[in-house]
């Protein structure tokens, strides 16, 4: 059964807030409230979540994985969407999960039933709820990265620019290979630093030639990432996720500071 | 060849650090990715074509038994001879056999990387064959004494000038100060000398892109034509294939070099496609008197019905690799055998072990772009998993890894003693990072830290603040 206000009849969405954001970025967080609210959800945040399990199953740890994916069905699927600010959670929500219990009959179909009501928060609000303008100026030259698991696994590019194109002020810069991975890769960063070093300076490399005042992407991994090598090379460009200017929360600093 | 897996950390940073490397892999980067994309523009059916790529080796794959005992029977109809080979040992122990009936002292090769997967050069080598590389970049690399970087570019990773030092050093016959500053003049030297090797060989051994079950035929594909003399000179042709080039029928076979050369160099098709069945007849004007074929398994049939059967749908072309952020950084050596790249980091630990090839299937950003542009749609990111899995599994990941793993994994399954642990680390982190916002050092995190800061948190966490928020409000 959906959960549904009693006094209207508001699309009812759960935020899935990731674990990054939660830590690292709560302003993402506020940023995806207020969208979803700007374009008429009602919001739920289940305080209970934590992460949706990805370093574990990508260091094949699938018994850890299993057990909280379970916890994360369990607190949302009474809802009506599950909305994440980031391709690369939603996508494990949505891709990941059914795989995960694809051979465990009592799991498959609420896995399945779950990840049918996942979705990432800019392609939610294009698609789902048909938002075509968002409530926000900003005068700035930006460029978005295309984070890979947004881009592939569920399709994330034309989306969050529509949603730029209609911030007042804006103007937008593509990357030279927009579709290349920028190296964080979770652990990958950590464990092959020097691998990573290599692909990240190389995007970093990119993204100066665009020129950009601001650069843009749907998930914080990705986005602490590029800042993280960008401020370590003195760059003035600034960082920030996408719905940070969708929502015109530009105020605070931005990731990894000016 | 030498196993240096164990040792792809140390093997990707000297790749790293290798000025001349970085600057041939560039050639990669640009050019490989290019071409495959304005190829895939130009054939609207490409997508079309590879589902039907797909559909084709999955049916091959399902009735592989049957398929094979065919092509078995049409190439014994065409007077050739099939030889299974178990493992490598048992494939060179085959191909000496041929050589040493036929007194045989040199042997011409076609570009063929199941020839790696054996090594049989240096078998050859040990037997006193000489074996001859023929395709351009393999000639290079054998005179450098390298293995192919790269499955269909074997010398991606050098630049023109290694090629002409190599070339004054073997080619002593040649007058020292002629001029080599055009790729044509080096390619003509090449040729030139290529040519008595070819007219001399008595043995001619090629692998197969494609073995054709109906007509018990096999196809190699080059852009030299070298196969072509490889095949068709010498008194012995020997084909070296592994036991899923199989295809049904010649329409199939059709239908997926169709996407092979595209998914590879960007070509609609190579410059030579050459099909040969059996020896020479009778009313042939050419072409070898003894036709062989060895079936290579090496591991491959166990690979069916399990989570890596997809693997064994692989037509080698590449692909992968030139998307691969990781390969295009560090190059094909690294990965310390004869496949590099995606492909490799599923194939490799098949064959080697996952107690040696550990690192490949985790040196993965799991970008997926290798899926993204696999033209048979192998789900190589979901495979590399499958081996973490079992590298897991069997505890041969780091303990200090599987701890760390392993706390954070218990915390996350503990959603109170979570928020009050982070909320703890974050405010911490949060006062590290100071006005600036970025923390330049931390323990612990110096992988992360000793290439890039590491943003702060903004203060406290989401969920602190929303709780904070709620309580406010009411």
């Amino acid at each position: 059964m959906s959960k549904r206000n009693n006094d209207s009849d508001s699309t009812e969405v759960a935020l899935f807030v990731t674990c990054l954001v939660d830590l690292f970025r709560p302003t993402v967080g506020f940023a995806a409230l207020k969208l979803l609210e700007d374009a008429g959800c009602s919001v739920h945040v289940p305080v209970e979540q934590t992460c949706c399990g990805q370093p574990a199953w990508n260091a094949g740890d699938r018994k850890d994985t299993r057990e909280i994916a379970e916890q994360v069905i369990k607190i949302f699927e009474e809802f009506e969407y599950i909305v994440a600010p980031s391709g690369s959670c939603a996508g494990m929500l949505k891709v990941h999960y059914p795989e995960l219990f694809h051979n465990i009959p009592e799991w498959r179909e609420r896995a399945e039933n779950f990840a049918s009501k996942v979705h990432e928060l800019t392609s939610f609000l294009t698609d789902v709820l048909g938002v075509k303008k968002v409530d926000a100026k900003l005068n700035s030259k930006v460029a978005y990265h295309d984070s890979c698991a947004g881009l592939r696994e569920l399709n994330i590019s034309r989306q969050p620019r529509e949603l730029l194109e209609s911030v007042e002020g804006i103007t937008q810069q593509e990357l030279n290979d927009s579709e290349t991975c920028c190296g964080f890769g979770g652990m990958f960063a950590v464990k092959y630093s020097d691998i990573s070093n290599s692909i990240v300076s190389e995007k970093a490399e990119n993204i100066k030639n665009a020129e950009p005042d601001l650069l843009l992407a749907g998930d914080l991994g990705c986005l602490m990432n590029m800042a993280g090598k960008l401020k370590r090379q003195g760059s003035k460009i600034e960082v920030r996720h996408v719905a940070e200017v969708l929502a015109g929360m530009c105020d605070g600093k931005p990731i990894a500071g000016e | 060849m030498k196993i240096s897996s164990p040792e792809f950390k140390n093997n990707a940073c000297n790749a790293l650090d290798d000025n001349q490397l970085q600057g041939a892999l560039r050639h990669v980067r640009k050019n490989f990715v290019k071409k495959r994309a304005d190829a895939r523009r130009d054939l609207p059916e490409f997508d079309a074509l590879r589902d039907s790529a797909r559909a084709i080796k999955d049916h091959t794959l399902a009735h592989l038994d049957l398929y094979l005992e065919h092509y078995e029977k049409k190439v014994i109809e065409s007077g050739g001879k099939v030889h299974w080979a178990t493992n490598a040992a048992e494939a060179r122990g085959i191909i000496m056999d041929i050589c040493r009936k036929s007194n045989a002292r040199t042997v011409t090769k076609g570009k063929s990387m199941i020839t790696e997967e054996i090594s049989l050069n240096e078998f050859l080598e040990a037997n006193e064959i000489q074996p001859v590389e023929t395709d351009l970049g393999e000639y290079i690399i054998q005179l450098r004494g390298e293995n192919p970087s790269h499955i269909i570019a074997p010398a991606v990773h050098l630049n023109m000038d290694q090629i002409r030092d190599e070339f004054r050093k073997a080619h002593t016959h040649l007058p020292a100060e002629r001029s080599m500053d055009e790729p044509e003049t080096l390619l003509r030297e090449a040729r030139q000398i290529l040519r008595d090797k070819f007219l001399s060989a008595d043995v001619g051994i090629t692998g197969a892109n494609f073995l054709v079950a109906e007509t018990g035929s096999s196809l190699i594909v080059t852009n030299e034509g070298n196969g072509d003399l490889t095949q068709i000179i010498p008194r012995i042709h020997v084909v070296v294939a592994s036991i899923e080039k199989i295809v049904p029928t010649l329409e199939d076979m059709a239908q997926i070099t169709r996407v092979l050369a595209r998914s590879a160099t960007g070509q609609e098709t190579t410059v030579y496609s050459t099909l040969s069945t059996g020896p020479k007849r009778k009313t042939d004007e050419d072409g070898p008197e003894e036709y062989h074929v060895v079936l290579l398994d090496n591991g491959r049939s166990s690979m069916l019905g399990t989570e890596f059967s997809e693997m064994l749908r692989c037509i080698r072309c590449g692909a992968c690799m030139n998307h691969c952020p990781v390969y295009q950084a560090i190059g094909g050596h690294a990965y310390g055998w004869v496949y590099p790249g995606p492909m490799g980091s599923v194939l490799t630990p098949t064959l080697i072990g996952i107690d040696k090839a550990g690192h490949l299937p985790n040196a993965s950003t799991f970008c997926g772009r290798c899926e993204a542009v696999c033209p048979m749609h192998i789900p190589l990111p979901k495979m590399m998993r499958f081996w973490r899995e079992r590298e897991f599994e069997q505890h041969l990941s780091a303990p200090s890894h599987r701890r760390n793993l392993t706390l954070w994994a218990w915390f996350a399954k503990h959603p109170s003693l979570y928020r009050f642990v982070t909320s703890i680390g974050m405010r911490i982190l949060a006062i590290w990072g100071g006005s600036a916002k970025r923390i330049n050092w931390l323990p612990m995190a110096g992988g992360w830290t000793k290439f890039r800061v590491l943003p702060a948190p903004e203060g406290p966490t989401f969920i602190r603040q929303y709780q904070r928020a709620k309580r406010n409000a009411r």
